[in-house]
């Protein structure tokens, strides 16, 4: 584990935006499922999200069961939960 | 089958208690209009409905309603947090207080248990969905009233934000509609309920 505060801020911040651009997409997708731009903007963002966890995960520790590292101690349940306010 | 992801859809960083105006936002969450009622209600529809997409869109929103219930439920728990038998008492929360502590409990804000007779699933997809769009208004109208007395802009910027969504479903429900309709009787809507009378059109 590494890396210091600001970046996992700015990492934090980053996933919620581009997890946004996701979850926003999904319902538009749901009642136009056979638009290709709307396609394509979810799989962009779908990747750049994949990645950004990942990252996230390597560095501050797991956002999701599936992103979590054998090599790590069990920090799912350690670390802060979303609603105390403050950056996971 | 759900899994949790361990962060906000939309961040709640909030350094002032107020436990006044948590106890007006907590109808958003236990509320007739409340997120905790939008969940239940899309999610309980959506086995009726005989179209996929109308399906899908029930399930991602009722799923997203889920994530909106713990943004209202962290602005609560961050209103007040800390708080000594004083400030309870100074501020109206100790008739909340006596019964839950700190705890979050789903009521309106006139203490009105959550009662699932605040929402229907009626199993008609256009009675359903007529419901569904109305439900949005509701919560956006509650989420307006909330925003008319919250001065603290760390507390108004994430309830703005969820009164936006509130928009962008009112929009999704209304193209769930139009599959809906494409799917009927353009001369008679009303003909037949797709869900009961003729389940696969």
């Amino acid at each position: 584990m590494r890396g210091n505060q600001m970046e996992q801020v700015k990492l934090f911040q980053w996933i919620n935006m581009v997890s946004f651009a996701v979850n926003d997409i999904v319902l538009y997708l749901d009642t136009h499922p056979t638009d290709q731009d709307a396609l394509a903007y979810f799989h962009h963002f779908r990747e750049v999200r994949m990645k950004a966890l990942k990252e996230y995960e390597e560095n501050f520790g797991p956002l999701t069961l599936d992103t979590t590292k054998p090599e790590h101690m069990w920090l799912w349940s350690t670390q802060p939960m979303p609603w105390e306010g403050g950056y996971c | 089958m759900w899994n949790y992801e361990k962060r906000l859809q939309y961040p709640v960083n909030i350094t002032q208690t107020n436990p006044q105006i948590a106890q007006v936002i907590i109808s958003q969450f236990g509320g007739p209009d409340g997120e905790l009622s939008a969940s239940m209600r899309y999610l309980s529809q959506r086995y009726t409905i005989p179209y996929r997409e109308v399906a899908g869109l029930l399930t991602d929103i009722g799923t997203e309603e889920l994530a909106h219930m713990e943004i209202v439920c962290s602005i609560i728990y961050q209103l007040t947090k800390d708080l000594t038998p004083e400030e309870i008492k100074a501020s109206g929360f100790d008739k909340y207080y006596v019964d839950h502590t700190l705890a979050l409990w789903p009521q309106a804000a006139g203490g009105i248990p959550f009662n699932a007779c605040e929402f229907q699933s009626k199993g008609d997809p256009i009675t359903d969905l007529m419901e569904d769009m109305a439900a949005e208004q509701k919560a956006r109208s509650t989420y307006e009233n909330i925003l008319r007395l919250v001065k603290d802009p760390e507390v108004a910027d994430p309830i703005r934000y969820l009164r936006e969504r509130e928009v962008v479903h009112f929009q999704r429900f209304g193209e769930g509609l139009r599959i809906t309709q494409e799917h009927l009787d353009s001369k008679n809507f009303y003909a037949f309920n797709p869900a009961f009378d003729c389940p696969r059109n």
